[in-house]
């Protein structure tokens, strides 16, 4: 292991972190902008240019804020249960493939922080622990709401990841690999997955709404039911790591969409540009193009959150369990037998 | 020492350790906090040994579903010190014999396990690497592979089972 590797791949994580950092700052700024757009109004626009620095005075609000402790016996477990929501959010990143490769000095870049072999099983644990955040912080806030919130959040968390893995093993079966790198290798051209497993989509996508708690499955932070949900005790920057985590996860979960489904940094033509324009600036423009359709994914979960209600949570577990898990068992027979068939 | 060995010992005395606080805090909720830590601690253990996937695999079951329907079911039963029920007198005397017994089968296998002597071969082969693992798996473990299953499955079912006549003798 040389240095110049050690110091490559400490730069880009540190690169992959600000990203990540700036795409849930300015989502934020996303989701007003949208939410004003979609109900007529104007949104953010009094700090800076049409609103841009907004994100930069809320955090500056956040710090500034009373630091509040409520009258809980659990105080250390209270300030970890941000703490486990912003670090899980951030941890998924790692294997995620943001582009192919460069040649930077006449070294190949793999612009990756690490290829694994079971990438995907990484970020499905990643995942399943995340949930912990809510819960911890939930149950220590020793406030009732707080407690149902959290309860609902482990519950929902817990249903959908069954759908979830269930929709991947089907993506699994056609690809025969568990690393990001080589499913998004081989959406090459034009050759996206979502062509071939749209149903596995439209149940990893719902899923993914679920388990970052979103809108219409955010039962956990129900206002009508539960005041604030599990960060009703919260305030200043641990509330804010919360609603960080949440951005944080938004970003990265339309990363895997992106990268799963999507053909991730691919695009039409870009073995034509590797071959008559150069590798850098092809793959510069995979990065791109990977960066829009997070964008698009990101824009996608502001849309639904503007336009569907709430479920109630007996119609949640209903979808979950009784309609996402049959088809999603459904769908893998039916891969099985297309492989079968036409392989 | 390598690096390798001080990470061993860090982990193990973690391991032990929050095994340990597991049993011994009086809060139940504190008590699983410090379970999904050693079940992560353990994690730790298998990527040492190079296991990439049943690391990760460990995260997944245990630490991420196991312990948070546990965690979900102490919250829900919101435990109170004077909840506990008192345990009679012949409880603690199973407990004992059968601790007793355990450390016995335990001191046997280490007496009678051999230390491993002689160096690794390489074979060239990727074993870390879950396309080897499915391999065996699926040709060597056949049988016992299909047994787990069915097992599994039966579980499940009487899982669902036992829930369904609870409702019906309401």
């Amino acid at each position: 292991m040389d240095s110049a590797f050690i110091i490559e791949k400490s730069v880009f994580i540190v690169a992959i972190f600000a990203v990540t950092m700036i795409m849930a700052m300015y989502s934020t700024w996303a989701e007003r902008k949208v939410a004003a757009y979609l109900q007529d109004r104007v949104g953010p626009n009094r700090a800076g240019w049409g609103g841009l620095l907004q994100p930069l005075a809320d955090g500056m609000k956040l710090f500034a804020k009373e630091e509040f402790f409520p009258n809980t016996p659990n105080r250390f477990l209270f300030i970890v249960g941000p703490a486990i929501a912003m670090s899980t959010a951030l941890m998924t990143s790692a294997v995620m493939p943001w582009g192919d490769k460069l040649e930077i000095f006449g070294r190949t870049v793999i612009l990756q922080a690490t290829d694994i072999d079971v990438a995907l099983l990484y970020v499905f644990g990643i995942i399943s622990v995340g949930v912990y955040g809510i819960m911890i912080g939930g149950w220590a806030s020793n406030n009732k709401f707080s407690l149902m919130s959290s309860v609902r959040a482990a519950s929902q968390m817990v249903s959908y990841e069954i759908a979830m893995g269930l929709s991947i093993i089907a993506l699994l079966m056609m690809t025969g690999t568990l690393s990001l790198k080589e499913i998004a290798a081989q959406q090459a051209g034009m050759n996206w997955n979502v062509f071939y497993q749209p149903v596995g989509f439209l149940i990893f996508l719902i899923c993914a709404f679920a388990e970052t708690n979103r809108t219409p499955f955010d039962l956990a932070e129900c206002e009508s039911e539960l005041i604030g949900g599990y960060h009703t005790e919260y305030s200043s920057m641990k509330m804010g790591f919360y609603l960080f985590a949440e951005y944080a996860n938004m970003f990265i979960s339309s990363a895997i969409l992106a990268v799963l489904y999507f053909g991730a940094y691919n695009y039409p033509g870009m073995q034509w540009m590797v071959d008559n324009v150069g590798v850098n600036a092809a793959n510069i423009l995979g990065i791109v193009v990977l960066f829009i359709k997070i964008c698009f994914f990101i824009f996608f979960y502001m849309w639904i959150r503007w336009t569907i209600p709430r479920f109630r949570y007996d119609q949640l577990m209903h979808l979950g369990w009784k309609i996402l898990i049959p088809l999603a068992i459904v769908n893998i027979m039916v891969t099985g037998i297309c492989i079968l068939v036409f392989k | 020492m390598s690096p390798v060995l001080i990470t061993f010992y860090f982990l193990a005395a973690f391991t032990l350790a929050t095994a340990f606080l597991t049993i011994y805090s009086k809060n139940p909720i504190h008590s699983a906090i410090y379970l999904v830590l050693c079940m992560v601690s353990i994690m730790g253990h298998y990527l040492l040994l190079n296991a990439q996937f049943v690391a990760i695999v460990q995260l997944i079951v245990y630490a991420g579903a196991i312990m948070v329907l546990m965690l979900f079911t102490i919250m829900l039963m919101n435990l109170n010190k004077e909840d506990e029920v008192h345990k009679p007198r012949i409880t603690r005397l199973g407990a004992i014999v059968v601790f007793i017994l355990m450390s016995m089968v335990l001191i046997t296998i280490f007496i009678n396990s051999k230390t491993i002597m002689g160096e690794y071969d390489s074979t060239g082969e990727d074993f870390q690497s879950i396309k080897v693992l499915g391999k065996v798996l699926l040709n060597e473990y056949m049988v016992p592979f299909e047994f787990a299953s069915i097992l599994l499955l039966v579980a499940m079912i009487g899982t669902v089972l036992l829930t369904k006549k609870e409702k019906d003798q309401k």
